[in-house]
């Protein structure tokens, strides 16, 4: 067994188990963690297969900018320990017979797909920052514009919604400006 | 490179870059009290050298105390998440030629990566403290951080374009001709600023603000807790230092007279000095000041920036 399966099948697993432990975790920021590590975890797997440049994004993009946003919101809510109780109110066994379900569908097909092809290997062809800017730019064109038309709305939605009006203090103070 | 070569390199970096860290402090604090008009450690050995030496021998000795109201796990991990990344950071650096840990082919992005990772020692730093000054410092930071390391990423895009790698070895290399500060000076100057920002230096000490939120993020902080913390910043100030002569310097580029280890050394002192003369001068910006400079004034700055530098390179 080579190194480079051996790290895919490790940070896989590690990916995995930290996901799980996300979901399950009663404290927020914990389940922030968790999920830290697993994008982490995911990222290593992308270097392995061969995609360093999707590596690199996933934790400059997801782990560090994405995750900390969240991190952010949930400090300003101030969650305590009523937040704790009410997850652990809501994470009951009977919560998870759905996604139950729906994961061991997902596991009898990828059980399918290895018995039938077999495990492939890390056989691909190293995709860089310079394959990505073309793929990008090229077939991708119209995807990156419409999505960069959606975060201008966003933007200017939340910017909408954060202004704030210029408060009156007095009727005197109107006509003086800021 | 033999396995042996490259021990001995990850060995001389960690080695050299540990001790930098404390004479950092000491250099800092003599340098300040000579701007400052004053004496600064002058009792401790030669020049007051050995006050690092009584100061970690202090930091070790005092009570390593976790409040009890504090969050035990994250309040530990914290101070070493800083510690980690920066160090994980150098790992990119060129300081001669063949003398690198690993030569990257994402090389700066890599640094990007580590760099956004060491803003959750601040954020973990402040909130698992569960004290209010110090979430206030972590809110402050975490969104400090985040939007400077836009500016940043983009300042250096620049850089990148004219090299056409992300490898800072590449990079290194393409500035024989002329170094990049000349065509990318407004990259130098938000990457700079940028820079300070991420190592939350005066004038950008925002989430420690000892005047308005007692020590910031690390208000609950002891001991060698604090003291990683406190290495942390230094190494990050020497990273900083080295990355930008690294990218706009020329980095081991040089007159043939000095090796080019020294001439990297050297130009990474020079910026490493006016970080110090930086703290020594400025007053901190008030915090909206800070975010509108930020979003109002680098962004446009380094978007023009990569406009026009991609304009150039295409015709």
């Amino acid at each position: 067994m080579n190194t480079d399966l051996l790290i895919f099948f490790t940070s896989g697993a590690v990916a995995i188990v930290a996901t799980i432990l996300v979901i399950t975790q009663y404290n927020m920021i914990h389940a922030l963690l968790y999920l830290i590590v697993s994008f982490l975890a995911l990222a290593v797997v992308f270097y392995v297969l061969g995609a360093p440049f999707a590596a690199a994004l996933e934790v400059i993009v997801y782990a560090g900018a994405i995750v900390v946003l969240i991190i952010f919101v949930i400090m300003m809510l101030n969650l305590k320990k009523d937040a704790e109780e009410q997850e652990k109110s809501w994470l009951t066994p009977s919560v998870w017979i759905g996604p139950g379900i729906l994961c061991a569908i997902l596991m009898a097909e990828i059980l399918y797909v290895l018995l039938a092809g077999g495990f492939e290997g890390n056989a691909t062809q190293a995709v860089g920052a310079r394959e990505v800017g073309r793929s990008l730019y090229g077939p991708y064109l119209i995807a990156v514009e419409l999505s960069g038309l959606l975060l201008m709305a966003g933007t200017i939605g939340a910017y909408h919604l954060g202004r704030q009006r210029r408060k009156v203090i007095h009727r005197f103070l109107e006509m003086t400006d800021e | 490179m033999t396995t042996g070569q490259h021990y001995i390199i990850l060995g001389g970096v960690l080695a050299a870059l540990l001790t930098i860290a404390p004479g950092l402090i000491w250099l800092e604090r003599r340098l300040l009290a000579l701007w400052q008009d004053r004496y600064g450690p002058n009792r401790a050995g030669p020049f007051g050298v050995l006050i690092v030496l009584a100061d970690t021998i202090k930091l070790f000795f005092k009570e390593d105390w976790v409040p009890p109201f504090a969050d035990r796990k994250v309040f530990i991990i914290a101070p070493a998440i800083v510690a980690i990344t920066v160090l994980m950071s150098f790992v990119i650096v060129p300081f001669a030629p063949g003398v690198i840990v690993v030569d990257l082919n994402i090389g700066i992005l890599f640094f990007l990566a580590m760099s956004s990772m060491g803003a959750y020692s601040i954020i973990l730093g402040g909130w698992a403290s569960n004290n209010k000054y110090a979430l206030l410092g972590a809110m402050r930071g975490a969104a400090q951080m985040i939007s400077y390391e836009v500016f940043m990423g983009l300042s250096l895009m620049g850089v990148v374009l004219l090299t056409g790698s992300f490898s800072l070895v590449d990079i290194v290399e393409a500035q024989r001709g002329m170094w990049f500060v000349v065509p990318q000076f407004a990259g130098f100057i938000t990457f700079l600023i940028a820079g300070i920002a991420e190592t939350h230096r005066l004038p950008f000490d925002i989430p420690e603000a000892e005047s308005e939120l007692i020590a910031g993020f690390h208000a609950e902080y002891s001991g060698m807790k604090f003291g990683m913390f406190f290495v942390g910043e230094y190494l990050g100030i020497t990273l900083i230092s080295s990355l930008v002569v690294c990218l706009f310097f020329g980095g081991w580029l040089g007159p043939a007279f000095l090796p080019p280890l020294a001439w990297f050394a050297l130009k990474t002192f020079a910026f490493i000095m006016l970080f110090i003369l930086l703290r020594a001068s400025l007053p901190r910006p008030r915090y909206d000041q800070l975010m509108a400079f930020g979003w109002k004034v680098l962004l446009p700055v380094t978007l023009l920036n990569l406009l026009i530098t991609a304009a150039i390179k295409l015709t």
